[in-house]
């Protein structure tokens, strides 16, 4: 009897010192104090939704880039989106490679994620100032347009052809990409500004190829999508080295360089969708989620203790042990909570009951059979327990695919519903438990018996 | 047990309720956001006025973006929704509705949605019900695989798929009316709404089907209606006080939640309490129902 007690006294404390945890790091909120330093390490983890944002969803074009480089095209994509961000300082910024499957039609997408920013033409901006550095090749003879050829019109003018590069060249595989550093240099003779480019191993490998084959021909540099330098390849180049030297003023350079040294985009980008959520929306949010679970809680605990009585009570401290390990597990797995992820956890409040109420029940049908209350409660539990099992398979059946299909949004919700259905059941069978039987009632009086009933039942 | 007893009234309260909500389906039809057409959705807040909604929608028409809906939030606010819209657009509209800069609203929240991550919505959502439908189905078979005697366990899972049906089509009428009189959308969290009141639901059904299993191989009654008539007695202070606390905290987030799970908490209250009225009232009565239509085929 008293080991019992005394694991239903450490379970008890456990769960204080996790409270203590949980609450401890939301200090500012209920003494307006500065968090202790240790517990800033563990904060609540807020979606978009609550913390304000902007969500942004590009499309990859990857029609240009061989099927098997596809995926390391696109991770080198977030990598520099990535760094890109990162030089404006956004706190915890999320890029994701979203792989094109049946299901999008095959697109390949980035997902960009910038908590705290809420001007979309910024973060847009941002993203989209990093330069496409493209090399072009001369179209080989057999492909190449003919020349065109001016033409005369109805009203006896004389009209120019298209006589722009962009239709003489052709891609290659070489791209930024494949850049390890770029520098800002001065013309030794004629002090202009120019740009110096160092390829990586592979950068190298393919720019020689590409010079070897060019010998006298016109490589083209293209900065998004517009030829900048249009240098005759004179002889091969095999240690990755390349200059641009257009007509730059010496700040036009310098941005270049910066924009180049960030990172150039491996493949074209094009806005798909973007989504924003102002701060004070989002906290209304967090602060309208918060009240709901506190009074439903409540509520729930005052039902229970009027319904059940001494169980009741039992399985309040139960649930709000429940809720803490909830709580506890957003900080340290960490959760990112939606608005969508609060009413998730909220619901699992009112599940996390269901296996309490079972487990009564049984135990109260145990003693209308005439047990005494250590065989009812004991028998309760092992009755109760494929009922719990079976009544919540199915919600972790729609949590789990919920989770596999789901956008952020759902993902939020599958997951503190699907955690919150199996901490419950758990904490159901073994915290309720221990409690349960830590009280134990030597006599088999009518107040006992009164404390373990519930209403319906006299 | 009176359920049993008057079991073709409480049938035909399930048919009414469903066949109301389809008509319900019909007449109204569901009216999709624009998480799965595409479009743009704005929802500003001015400081002390909004300006006339004749002006921002006669303003903004001015634009040539396409259709525009002009609806009143809160005190000064407004949602605008238009085709999904370019950066620029986006930054035209804001400079629009501004009364040339005397009267700039604050931006509450912003989405533009293209019409290819609509599609992709779709599509993941579609897929997403038939699994979560497969999954519970195939779950029912496995829980009712050792069944048989009197009624074959093939019609236990047909049954419970049955009121399932009947759990979901009820909120969703419901949220057709919603959608009628107070412009509820179909977004992502309705279809959430949906599969999780195919989860719950069942749960309730499988509850009670599990107590009429035990009965029946313990021979606790003389007869099947008995036996079921028992475990509904058994079950239903159970089914009703776990399904209450759930209703009980979904109402909280209705009344005192985030704007954003408003329709979402009521839809679920609504799947909740109509999957505890069918496991009581709709799938125990049908089960008795089926029982005596095999009876009397066999006697013919």
């Amino acid at each position: 009897m008293w080991k019992k007690r005394i694991s239903a006294l450490i379970i008890l404390i456990l769960g204080l010192l996790l409270g203590y945890f949980v609450f401890g790091g939301e200090y500012k909120y209920i003494a307006h104090k500065p968090t202790p330093a240790w517990f800033a390490k563990h904060p609540f983890k807020l979606g978009l939704d609550l913390s304000g944002g902007t969500h942004l969803i590009y499309k990859a074009d990857v029609s240009q880039i061989g099927s098997t480089s596809v995926t390391d095209a696109m991770n080198a994509l977030r990598d520099v989106i990535e760094r890109r961000i990162n030089i404006f300082g956004v706190s915890e910024p999320i890029v994701q490679v979203q792989e094109g499957s049946f299901i999008s039609n095959g697109e390949q997408k980035l997902i960009v994620d910038l908590p705290g920013i809420t001007d979309v033409k910024k973060a847009t901006d941002m993203i989209g100032q990093t330069p496409l550095l493209e090399f072009k090749i001369e179209a080989p003879a057999g492909t190449k347009k003919d020349l065109p050829e001016a033409t005369i019109n109805a009203k006896g003018e004389i009209v120019l052809p298209d006589m722009s590069l962009t239709s003489q060249f052709i891609s290659t595989e070489l791209t930024g990409r494949y850049l390890s550093k770029a520098t800002l240099e001065f013309d030794q003779n004629t002090r202009e500004p120019k740009v110096s480019l160092q390829f990586d191993d592979t950068g190298t490998a393919l720019f020689a190829k590409i010079t070897k084959e060019n010998i006298g021909k016109i490589v083209a540099i293209y900065l998004d999508g517009a030829p900048i330098s249009t240098p005759v390849v004179r002889e091969q180049i095999p240690n990755g080295q390349a200059v641009i030297s257009g007509s730059f003023t010496p700040t036009e350079a310098k941005q270049l360089v910066g924009r180049l040294n960030s990172g150039a985009l491996p493949v074209p980008i094009s806005l798909l969708s973007s989504q924003t959520i102002g701060a004070t929306l989002g906290n209304s949010a967090v602060h309208a989620g918060v009240k709901s679970a506190i009074i439903g809680f409540l509520i729930i605990a005052l039902f229970l203790i009027l319904w059940y009585r001494l169980p009741g009570i039992i399985a309040v401290i139960s649930l709000g042990i429940y809720v803490i390990i909830m709580l506890a597990l957003f900080k340290l797995v960490p959760v990112t909570l939606t608005a969508a992820g609060i009413a998730g956890f909220i619901i699992s409040i009112g599940i996390a009951v269901d296996a309490n109420v079972l487990i009564f029940e049984r135990i109260k049908e145990e003693l209308k059979l005439g047990r005494n209350i250590g065989d009812a409660v004991s028998a309760g539990f092992a009755h109760a327990w494929f009922s719990i099992r079976d009544s919540n398979t199915s919600t972790i059946i729609t949590a789990l695919i919920l989770f596999w299909f789901g956008t952020s949004l759902i993902k939020g919700f599958a997951l503190t519903l699907g955690m919150g259905v199996i901490v419950s059941m758990l904490s159901a069978i073994t915290i309720t438990r221990i409690f349960l039987s830590a009280i134990s009632f030597k006599s088999e009086g009518k107040v006992a018996r009164f404390f373990f009933s519930s209403g319906i039942s006299k | 047990m009176f359920i049993i007893k008057y079991k073709k009234i409480f049938i035909s309260i399930s048919i009414g309720l469903v066949v109301l909500s389809l008509a319900f389906l019909s007449i109204f039809g569901l009216k999709f956001g624009i998480d799965f057409k595409g479009g743009a959705l704005l929802e500003v807040s001015y400081k002390t006025t909004r300006p006339a909604q004749d002006e921002v929608v006669k303003s903004l028409e001015a634009l040539n973006i396409g259709a525009v809906l002009v609806q009143p939030t809160g005190e000064t606010g407004y949602i605008i929704k238009t085709k999904d819209v370019t950066d620029a657009e986006h930054a035209l509209i804001i400079s629009t509705i501004s009364e040339k800069g005397k009267n700039i609203p604050e931006e509450k929240s912003f989405s533009s949605i293209g019409p290819s991550v609509g599609n992709e919505l779709t599509r993941k959502a579609i897929i997403a019900i038939i699994l979560v439908s497969l999954g519970i189905i195939l779950f029912i078979a496995y829980a009712f695989r050792k069944v048989s005697k009197p009624v074959s366990s093939w019609r236990y899972g047909f049954i419970a798929i049955v009121t399932l049906l009947h759990d979901v089509l009820i909120p969703v009428g419901l949220f057709t009316l919603l959608s009628h009189y107070y412009g509820a959308e179909v977004d992502t969290l309705f279809v959430v709404a949906v599969l999780t009141i195919l989860g719950l639901s069942v749960s309730d059904t499988i509850v009670v089907f599990d107590r009429i299993r035990e009965n029946l191989k313990n021979h606790t009654s003389a007869n099947f209606h008995e036996t079921i008539g028992k475990s509904i007695e058994q079950v239903y202070p159970r089914s009703i006080n776990t399904s209450l606390t759930v209703i009980l905290v979904l109402l909280t987030l209705v009344f005192f939640g985030p704007e954003a799970t408003k329709y979402f908490a009521l839809m679920l209250t609504a799947g909740m309490f109509f999957g505890t009225y069918s496991s009581i009232f709709l799938a125990s009565p049908l089960l008795v129902w089926v029982e005596e239509m095999q009876i009397k085929n066999k006697k013919k």
